[in-house]
């Protein structure tokens, strides 16, 4: 290789490290304008947003607006109410829809086309728009609980959980993957005396480790950023999630510091959530082979 | 649906029961509800009333859907001549004198002007019932028809960017995610900080890049600007989502393909025109429809940002329906415009579906 | 393993999930009360005293409290009104209180009109003529502003008896603008949206002669939005914002917030709770001024949040009972003293730190006295509120003024038709 042709490897590579760092750039700055206003007292705060300052922690660096937001609410409260409830509806939401994406794939059944197309047609109701019959609805479901019978849903974690179990992304999302699933390892097992639910629970699942964590992720982030349903089922405070908690934020005088605090606080279990998982996730989304 | 080559025979038990837990919730919590707001949207229910509820069939849709036109001659003086402004320009009589109480127009009673122009020298005028939905349905179509193919695009070239062997690529591709896995209400906070009129992170970067050239522009304030700079942070929030799925196409693309181009001589417009593109087309479609329906339920950013203002420049339809179910306590107006949702997203996916089809 | 994990996520979750109820077991009638004040530390220390006060006085009644964020506070009790699950006591916004009364949401509160006669009668919460909610204080807008401002520009400093007129609050915020000092002469607040829309806003219309709704009949607003006195109060109105007086609609709520101290407005109109910090800042030099006249009399808006007793409640005497006991001076007083709130009586006034006689913020209390006036007394206002804060919004922004009054008084008839004309 001649000496100029090893320049120019160079050189395009430094090109493309500064297009890639750019665009960072753009995808990031919001956050660390979050992260660096939340150490800053509010005066200063404000003044920054004029100058580069807004991105560096300079001034009068502290941790106050954390100390003053933990004692405006009960944030550890809110934040166990979202994880609580994110975390058991992402679990039972994996079973329930790829039980029903298995059934779409593999099985034949009367009635399954239709099924499956009004599945389909749910992905186009955006749920503000049916809030409110739901809401007549949950507040008179019955239930029966360590005190019997009891009738209304209001003010408890299953109402926030049990709506949102089943949806027709996550159904989908598996029905595209198990189609690509080579059929031969199943028609074996089935050959070998197999029932469904042992092909489902030991062959075809064992295998969805990709689809699993995308349709987990997707989960996750719907359940963790609810905000209209808790206001309307939750009287509660003890039942209340983290973006309800915003709101105790917004009063006459805004503490914008304590926003940024809050904001970070709420934003940083997501984010190491993500950290933690994205290298499995992207791999997996990337394998999840969704091609229409 | 499925062909399925493991046996003909039926297993309708197993079939349902397994499809049994997540198609009842969905039938419950889905469909039940969307079933009452078709109910809701055909009878005068409020959120809040002790009136009796009372069936009125399609009345609240034509009450929203209703659209005429109205063509007016400029005012004339006694003498015959067109009366003329100052400026020089005609007048017309008020809109208002035929669409309230006018026995000669009964069927202009109520409505409003949409929009108007001048033809010769008449003045047409577009009529509506509720101009305010009108927008919000003009504007709704205009986000979509943007963001779609921008975001899409913008996806696609993040993607083909990542999807090199570097060192350290993972690091970016994880920060071009970020956005996405934060909440959409705490990503629009933060953007009023950016877009603020007076000293806004963006006003000032552009002050500095233009050495004061550019003057402060009111992003959200401006209806002229209102509109795009929610396009903007919108594709901004979620184009790493679809960076990824695009990705996911690209590495379905067999390498010999590339190895057979490279050794063809292909540059690397005809390497993606001849190679990947074609690959890609399934996830095309796939990307496409996502994005079309997450742009058509575009309500959190409004709400947070602007309020559907100024002039209704950002009204969108769910903002609407919200806007009226909740905020003006009509139940059976919102449910109507969630209803025209449901149909105007269901007709677009049918034809969509129609289109991919027959090129198959 | 992974099933292992996934089973014991599921365990751990139904715990919690299958645990909840049974809170029994007190002596006393439990009644629950809602408040719209969480996240604001210094009134819930307060409210919580009346609770625990109130608790120990007797052994009928417990209350227990649930506050809720303001900023969702009305969707919260709407939702839980149809869901069929509200408290024995709510508070309640004043205005919205008839909406709430004429939907059954509440019952008439059994408290002896001579008890209490003498509160403002902005904290007094009537509906088809009786009783049904009443409030620990009131709340009032005025003009603030330095007097060094106003000396500076020569502006005459208004008096209660002689507030401005409309050709010398124009000519005061030309002068202003001329000095080039400040960015705005006058911040009206459009930062805050929502209910200060009507609330500030309205009273301004109002002095103009024209109305939200005809108070006569309440079941029109045609002629009292758009008639000749509301197109000028709204072509008033657009001026400010032409003109460059005023900050628009795109105004930053930090800026609301801090502009009148950091010198950027010269005058503003907020309210009394703003007060204590502006005396803070300013010291002896602030004003807090009466509304301009615009020709009808100088008004500002009355009423603030409420207490009353839910229509489902099976204790109505208890949730009177506690409404009675937290509306005493002391109370009225902490609040007032703590928050810069209007104390409802003139006792109550009396023994506080800022609205005693020559106290610095006693202004506001006769503000609130002589010119404050209800918003429309109708369970239609909640409507009518939204129409007229996109109205005005609309007209900030630019739109014709007369088609824009038009069309909202258009709309509120049309809302007060299809309810039937709201029950009055």
């Amino acid at each position: 290789m001649s000496h100029s042709s090893v320049d120019h490897h160079r050189l395009r590579l430094v090109v493309r490290y500064t297009l890639l760092s750019l665009i960072a750039l753009m995808f990031i700055f919001p956050l660390i304008f979050m992260l660096v206003s939340s150490l800053k007292p509010d005066h200063q705060l404000l003044a920054d947003t004029a100058s580069l300052r807004a991105f560096l922690p300079v001034g009068e660096i502290s941790l106050a607006n954390y100390y003053g937001a933990f004692e405006r609410a009960p944030i550890v409260l809110f934040m166990m109410n979202s994880l609580l409830v994110t975390a058991v509806t992402v679990v039972l939401s994996l079973f329930c829809c790829s039980m029903a994406g298995f059934s779409f794939v593999y099985l034949n059944w009367r009635g399954k086309s239709v099924a499956f197309s009004i599945i389909l047609a749910t992905l186009i109701v955006p749920f503000e728009t049916i809030a409110i019959p739901m809401l007549l609805m949950v507040s008179k479901l019955p239930w029966i609980g360590f005190d019997g019978l009891t009738w209304g849903w209001l003010n408890t974690y299953r109402v926030q959980v049990i709506p949102f179990i089943a949806d027709g992304l996550t159904i989908f999302l598996f029905t595209q993957y198990f189609k690509d699933l080579p059929r031969e390892l199943i028609e074996a097992a089935r050959v070998e005396g197999s029932s469904w639910w042992q092909v489902y629970w030991r062959i075809v699942m064992p295998l969805s480790g990709p689809v699993i964590a995308t349709a987990a992720i997707l989960k996750f982030l719907v359940m963790y950023n609810q905000y209209l349903w808790p206001i309307m089922v939750t009287q509660q405070e003890q039942y209340r999630p983290v973006l309800v908690g915003l709101q105790y934020f917004f009063q006459l005088n805004t503490a914008w510091g304590e926003v940024m605090a809050y904001l970070t606080l709420i934003t940083l279990p997501v984010l190491a959530f993500y950290l933690v998982l994205q290298r499995a996730f992207i791999a997996s989304i990337a394998s999840t082979g969704v091609k229409g | 649906m499925q062909k399925n080559s493991s046996s003909l025979t039926q297993h309708n038990r197993s079939g349902w029961l397994f499809a049994l837990p997540g198609f009842g919730l969905m039938m419950l919590f889905i469909v039940v509800p969307f079933v009452f707001a078709i109910v809701f949207s055909m009878t005068n229910q409020r959120l809040i009333s002790p009136n009796p509820t009372q069936f009125v069939g399609f009345e609240n849709y034509r009450q929203l859907l209703s659209v005429n036109l109205l063509v007016l001659d400029p005012v004339s003086t006694e003498a015959g001549e067109l009366k003329q402004n100052a400026d020089g320009t005609l007048t017309y009589p008020r809109i208002r004198t035929f669409t309230r109480n006018n026995p000669d127009y009964p069927h202009l009673q109520g409505m409003k002007e949409w929009f108007s122009w001048q033809w010769q020298d008449k003045q047409v005028a577009i009529l509506a019932s509720d101009p305010v939905f009108m927008k919000a349905v003009v504007n709704t179509f205009l986000f979509v028809l943007v963001v779609a193919p921008l975001q899409g695009a913008f996806a696609l070239a993040l993607a083909l960017l990542i999807n090199q062997r570097l060192k350290g690529i993972n690091v970016y591709r994880a920060i071009y995610f970020m956005p996405v896995v934060v909440s959409i209400v705490v990503v629009s906070i933060l953007w009023r900080f950016i877009y603020d009129g007076q000293n806004g992170l963006l006003n000032n970067l552009l002050h500095s890049v233009s050495f004061g050239h550019l003057a402060p522009v009111d992003w959200l304030g401006n209806p002229d600007t209102a509109l795009g700079s929610i396009m903007a942070m919108s594709i901004w929030q979620a184009v790493g989502f679809h960076m990824v799925i695009w990705l996911s196409g690209l590495q379905t693309i067999s390498p010999t393909l590339y190895e057979a181009a490279k050794i063809e001589g292909a540059s690397g417009w005809q390497t993606f025109r001849y190679v990947t593109w074609p690959g890609l087309k399934n996830t095309a479609v796939l990307v496409l429809i996502v994005i079309t329906m997450q742009a058509f339920a575009l309500f959190a950013q409004i709400d947070v940002m602007t309020n559907g203002g100024p002039l209704d420049s950002t009204q969108t339809i769910v903002f609407q329906a919200v806007e009226r179910g909740y905020g003006k306590q009509d139940i059976s107006g919102g449910s109507a415009i969630s209803v025209v949702l449901f149909v105007i997203v269901l007709s677009i996916s049918l034809l969509q579906r129609h289109f991919t089809r027959e090129k198959k | 393993m992974k099933t292992k994990i996934m089973k014991n996520v599921l365990l751990a979750s139904t715990i919690p999930l299958l645990s909840m109820g049974s809170i029994n077991g007190f002596a006393a009638t439990e009644l629950s009360l809602w408040y719209h004040g969480a996240g604001n530390p210094v009134e819930a220390k307060i409210i919580d005293q009346i609770v625990a006060d109130f608790n120990a006085s007797q052994s009928n009644w417990k209350v227990a409290l649930q506050s809720f964020p303001q900023e969702s506070y009305n969707d919260s009790v709407i939702a839980a009104a149809l869901a069929g699950n509200l408290p024995d006591i709510l508070d309640v916004d004043g205005p919205v209180m008839p909406n709430w009364a004429w939907a059954g949401y509440l019952q008439p509160l059994n408290i002896n009109s001579a008890a209490i006669e003498d509160f403002l009668p902005g904290t007094k919460g009537y509906w088809d003529g009786q009783l049904y909610s009443l409030g620990l204080w009131d709340a009032a807008v005025a003009m603030i502003t330095r007097k060094s401002t106003l000396m500076e520009a020569n502006i005459r400093i208004p008096t209660l008896a002689q507030p401005w007129t409309l050709t010398e609050f124009n000519a005061a915020l030309a002068t202003l603008k001329q000095t080039g000092k400040y960015d705005y002469p006058f911040d009206p607040g459009l930062a805050w949206k929502g209910e200060w829309f009507p609330y500030a806003f309205s009273p301004f219309l109002q002095s103009f002669g024209g109305d939200i709704i005809d108070r006569e009949s309440y079941q029109t607003a045609e002629g009292v939005l758009n008639g000749d006195e509301a197109i000028a109060f709204g072509e008033w109105w657009q001026m400010l914002f032409q003109k460059g007086y005023s900050p628009g609609n795109s105004q930053d709520s930090a800026d609301r917030e801090t502009g009148l101290v950091e010198g950027k407005y010269a005058i503003q109109w907020n309210g009394n709770w703003t007060a204590l910090n502006m005396l803070k800042a300013f010291g002896d030099d602030v004003l807090f001024l009466p509304a301009p006249d615009f020709g009808h009399g100088p008004k500002i808006g009355a009423a603030s949040w409420q207490f009353g007793v839910s229509a489902s409640t099976s204790y109505p005497q208890g949730a009177a009972d506690f409404i009675q006991f937290a509306t005493q001076d002391r109370y009225m007083t902490a609040f007032s003293d703590a928050i810069g709130l209007i104390p409802p009586t003139k006792t109550a006034a009396a023994a506080s730190e800022h609205y005693r006689q020559g106290a610095p913020m006693a202004t506001f209390f006769e503000l609130s006295a002589q010119q404050a006036v209800l918003r429309p007394v109708t369970p239609g206002y909640v409507v009518a509120a939204k129409v007229f804060e996109k109205a005005l919004a609309d007209i900030a922004d630019g739109a014709d003024v007369v088609d824009t009054l038009d069309n909202a008084a258009d709309e509120i008839n049309q809302d007060i038709r299809r309810n039937l004309g709201y029950g009055h």
